[in-house]
C-alpha cells in the first residue's frame, strides 16, 4: 500500500456519504453477498411465542439495510441469528448463495460491530484490530498493513498502540469499526453502534459510517431502534414489532406509504397524528370537519373495521386555514416547541368528537401541528387547521392495514 | 469508732469483696458473671472516651484519630511488632537466650545438611503447590462453567476448603496407609496399587517422594480455593467479548489462551500469591502426617521443632525469621495485585 504522508482525514477530505469516493479501497476480490433470511424462526428455549417469527427478507449485494423497531422486537435477535450466535429453530438463512444456518460463525465470512464495542482490553488498538487476521494466520506484514490502511482511514493511526481503556468512547467506537473493516469479510453486521455516544458525535458517526459503507459497498446489517438513524443511513428498512416483519423499504416508501398503523407511527419525527373516526356517507366525521374518503378506501374496510377508519396525518401535512372551511378542524394549543426552523404547536382536538381515539407521538387525544416558525401562536389558543388533500393515510380500524386511497 | 473510720473501713471492706469477687471465679456461674461484668466496664470505659472526644463541637483531628484508632495500634504493638523484635533479637541468640553468637544460628541454617534438605522442602512447596493448585482450579473452573453440573461439580472441589487442614491430614493418612507383611491393605492407593498387580509403596516413609504425597494434600485443599476465585472472575468477562473473539475464529483452546487467562490475569496473580503465602507458613500437615520426619520437614515445622522440642530457642527464632523474610515480597507482590484488581472494577 501506498505512504502517504497525511495520517489524518480532515473534514474537507470527507464526504458527506452521497457520492462515497474519498479513499479509493484496492484489492478487495468481490463476490455477490446478498442476505437471505428464509423464514427464519428463533424461539427461546422456555418461551411459547417466536423472538423472530418466520422472517422473510432478501438483503442486496453492497445494499445498507436497517432493522429497526421498538425493543424486544426481534430485531437484535435476527442479527445475531445472521452472525451465528443464536440458533435458527426454522427455516434457513443464506449469505450468497450459502446456506449458513448451521455453520459456525467464524466461517460465515462476517464481522460484527457491536453495541458497547466487546474491544479487547488486554490487546494495544493494532491488536485488536488485526486479531481475527492473526486467528486465521495471515503472515504479519499483511496484518501490519491492513490494519494501517484501516486506521488511516478511521483516523486511529495515532493510538495503534494504545489499550481500550485510553481511548474516548467515539475512538473506541472507530476500534471495534476498524476491527470490521480489517477483515474485509462479506456482510458487516452492526448492532447499534452508536448508542453509547452522545448526541453530538452519534450524528456525526451515523454519516461517517453511512458514507464508509457505500465507499467500501460491502453489504450491511445496521440494527438500531432509533427511526432517525434508519431513514438517515439505510438504502432500505425494515420494520420489524413483536418478531413479525412489517415493512421493508426505502425511507421513502416507509415514509409516504406505511403499510399499517405501527409502521406510520413508528417512522417519523415527531410522529405522525392518528385518529380513529367514523365513516359517514363518504367522509370521516373529526370533530366538525367532514373529511372526504374515497370510495376504494371505504370498499375495502372489513366487517373488523366496524365502519370506522383510523386516519394518519403527518405534523407538516396541516395547514393553517379559517374557520370557514369544510374541512378545518379546532385544536386548542398546548404548548409550542420552536426549533429554529421549525415551530410545532402541541394541541388537544376541540369540537364534538364523538368515539373519536386521537392520539399522536405526544399522547393521547393530543395532535401536533407544524407552523410557520415566524407566526406562532399563543398558548392556550384555538387555531383550525385542515389537512392538504392527498396527504392523509388511511387505514382499517381494526386491521390496521394501509387502505387504497 | 468515729464516722470518718467507719467510712474508710466500709470502703476497704467493700474493695476487698469486689477484688474477691473478680479475682476469684470458680463455679461456670461465677466466671460467667465476672465475664460480663468485665464486658461491661469494657463497653462503658470505651463508650465513655468516645463520648468525650465526640463532646467537643469541634474536635481536633489528632484526638479523634487516637481515640479511635489508639486501642487497635496499641494491641497490634503488644500481638505483632513486639514478638517479631524479640523473635529477630533472640535469632541472634543461643540455645537459652543468653549469649549473643551473632549469624551463627543462620549460618547453620544456610550450611547443616539437615536444615538444607528442610529449606529445599520448602523452596518445593512453595514452587508446586500454588502452580497445582492453580492449574487445577482454572481448568477445572473452565470444564464447569456454563454446564448443567456446574454446581455441584464447583461443591465438589470447594469442600476440602472447609475441612481443617488436620482433619484433611488424617483422611490423606488413611489412604497412604501402609500394610506390610502380606496383610490387607487398607488404604486406597496401596489397593489400587495391589489391583494392579503392583508392590504396595510405603508413601509417607520413602525420601524424596514423601514429600510429594504431602503436598497432593495441600493441593486438594486449596484447589477449591483457587477454583472458587477464578470461576467468579471468568464469569465477569463480558460476553459480548466471548461472542466477539467467536466471530473472530476462536474456539476451546484458543479462546482459553487469547481470551480466559488474559482476561482473569490479575485474579490469577492474587490467587498464586495467596497460595504460596499459605504453602509457605504450612505446618498441620507435616505436623500431622510425619511429623516432619523421614526428610518432609518444612520450615515452619522446623522451627516449632527447634523451639518446643530440641528447646534451642535461637534455631527456632532464626528459622522464624527466614520465614518472616520470605513471605514479604510475595505479600507486596500480592498487595499491588490486588490494588489492581480494584481499579479495574
Amino acid at each position: 500500500m501506498s505512504e502517504t504522508t497525511h495520517n489524518r482525514i480532515n473534514a474537507d477530505t470527507l464526504h458527506d456519504g452521497s457520492s462515497g469516493t474519498y479513499l479509493p479501497v484496492k484489492g478487495t476480490v468481490t463476490t455477490m453477498a446478498t442476505v437471505t433470511y428464509d423464514k427464519a424462526s428463533r424461539i427461546y428455549p422456555g418461551t411459547e411465542r417466536p423472538a423472530v417469527d418466520q422472517l422473510d427478507l432478501h438483503i442486496e449485494d453492497g445494499e445498507f439495510l436497517v432493522l429497526v423497531g421498538p425493543s424486544g422486537c426481534g430485531k437484535s435477535t435476527s442479527l445475531r441469528m445472521l452472525a451465528g450466535l443464536e440458533d435458527v429453530n426454522g427455516g434457513r438463512i443464506l449469505i450468497g448463495d450459502k446456506d449458513v444456518t448451521h455453520i459456525q460463525p467464524k466461517d460465515r465470512d462476517i464481522a460484527m460491530v457491536f453495541q458497547n464495542y466487546a474491544l479487547y482490553p488486554h490487546m494495544t488498538v493494532a491488536d485488536n484490530m488485526g486479531f481475527a487476521l492473526k486467528i486465521a494466520g495471515t503472515p504479519k506484514a499483511d496484518i501490519r498493513a491492513r490494519v494501517e490502511e484501516a486506521a488511516k482511514i478511521l483516523d486511529l493511526t495515532e493510538y495503534l498502540d494504545r489499550k481500550p481503556k485510553a481511548l474516548s468512547g467515539g475512538q473506541r467506537q472507530r476500534v471495534a469499526m476498524g476491527r470490521a473493516i480489517v477483515r474485509q469479510p462479506q456482510v458487516f453486521l452492526m448492532d447499534e453502534p452508536l448508542s453509547n455516544l452522545d448526541a453530538k458525535l452519534r450524528v456525526q458517526t451515523r454519516t461517517q459510517i453511512a458514507s464508509l459503507q457505500r465507499r467500501l459497498g460491502v453489504t450491511t446489517v445496521y440494527v438500531t431502534h432509533d427511526q432517525t438513524e434508519a431513514l438517515t443511513m439505510g438504502d432500505r428498512i425494515a420494520v420489524l414489532k413483536d418478531g413479525l416483519l412489517q415493512q421493508v423499504g426505502t425511507p421513502r416508501d416507509m415514509y409516504d406509504t406505511p403499510a399499517n398503523v405501527f409502521v406510520a407511527g413508528f417512522i417519523g419525527s415527531p410522529a405522525m397524528n392518528l385518529g380513529t373516526f367514523k365513516v359517514n356517507g363518504g367522509f370521516a366525521e373529526v370533530g366538525p370537519a367532514r373529511i372526504p374518503v374515497s370510495r376504494a378506501a371505504i370498499a375495502a374496510l372489513g366487517a373488523e373495521d366496524n365502519g370506522k377508519i383510523t386516519l394518519g396525518f403527518r405534523p407538516e401535512s396541516l395547514d393553517v386555514v379559517s374557520q370557514a372551511e369544510a374541512s378545518a378542524f379546532p385544536v386548542e394549543v398546548n404548548i409550542v416547541e420552536e426549533l429554529g426552523s421549525d415551530a410545532f404547536v402541541y394541541g388537544t382536538l376541540k369540537g364534538s368528537l364523538a368515539d373519536a381515539d386521537v392520539h399522536s407521538g405526544a399522547g393521547d387525544n393530543q395532535v401536533i401541528v407544524r407552523i410557520d416558525p415566524r407566526n406562532v401562536p399563543a398558548k392556550g389558543e384555538r387555531i383550525f387547521v385542515a389537512i392538504r388533500p392527498g396527504e392523509e393515510h388511511l387505514f382499517g380500524a381494526g386491521s390496521g392495514l394501509r387502505l387504497p386511497a | 469508732m468515729s464516722t470518718l473510720e467507719y467510712v474508710q473501713y466500709y470502703f476497704s471492706w467493700l474493695w476487698g469483696e469486689v477484688r474477691d469477687f473478680l479475682l476469684v471465679a470458680n463455679t461456670p456461674t461465677q466466671k460467667f458473671t465476672v465475664m460480663a461484668v468485665v464486658i461491661v466496664l469494657f463497653i462503658a470505659v470505651m463508650g465513655l472516651l468516645l463520648w468525650l472526644v465526640d463532646r467537643p463541637k469541634r474536635a481536633r483531628n489528632w484526638l479523634v484519630a487516637t481515640v479511635f484508632a489508639g486501642p487497635a495500634v496499641l494491641l497490634v504493638c503488644f500481638g505483632l511488632v513486639y514478638p517479631a523484635i524479640s523473635t529477630t533479637k533472640g535469632s541472634f541468640y543461643d540455645k537459652r537466650g543468653q549469649a549473643f553468637v551473632g549469624f551463627d544460628n543462620y549460618v547453620r541454617a544456610f550450611t547443616d545438611s539437615d536444615f538444607q534438605i528442610v529449606l529445599r522442602n520448602t523452596v518445593v512447596w512453595v514452587v508446586l503447590v500454588p502452580l497445582l493448585s492453580t492449574i487445577i482450579g482454572l481448568v477445572y473452573a473452565v470444564l464447569v462453567d456454563r454446564t448443567r453440573f456446574e454446581k455441584a461439580a464447583k461443591t465438589l472441589v470447594f469442600l476440602p476448603m472447609a475441612i481443617s487442614m488436620v482433619g484433611a491430614s488424617v483422611i490423606w493418612k488413611f489412604v497412604y496407609e501402609y500394610r506390610g507383611g502380606g496383610n490387607r491393605q487398607i488404604g486406597l492407593m496401596n489397593q489400587v496399587l495391589v489391583w494392579l498387580g503392583l508392590e504396595p509403596q510405603q508413601f509417607l516413609i520413602n525420601a524424596p517422594l514423601n514429600t510429594l504425597f504431602l503436598i497432593a494434600v495441600m493441593v486438594w485443599i486449596q484447589a477449591g480455593f483457587a477454583m472458587t476465585i477464578l470461576s467468579a472472575s471468568i464469569k465477569a468477562i463480558p460476553d459480548d467479548i466471548v461472542e466477539a473473539a467467536r466471530l473472530d475464529g476462536l474456539g476451546g483452546f484458543g479462546m482459553f489462551r487469547y481470551i480466559t487467562v488474559p482476561s482473569i490475569r490479575p485474579a490469577l496473580v492474587v490467587v498464586l500469591t495467596t497460595i504460596a503465602m499459605a504453602t509457605l507458613k504450612v505446618f498441620d500437615i507435616v505436623r500431622t502426617m510425619t511429623a516432619g520426619n523421614f526428610g518432609t520437614s518444612v520450615v515452619a515445622n522446623e522451627f516449632y521443632t527447634q523451639s518446643f522440642k530440641f528447646n534451642d530457642k535461637g534455631m527456632g527464632a532464626a528459622l522464624a525469621v527466614i520465614l518472616f523474610i520470605l513471605i514479604i515480597p510475595l505479600i507486596v507482590y500480592n498487595v499491588r495485585q490486588m490494588r489492581k484488581v480494584e481499579e479495574i472494577r
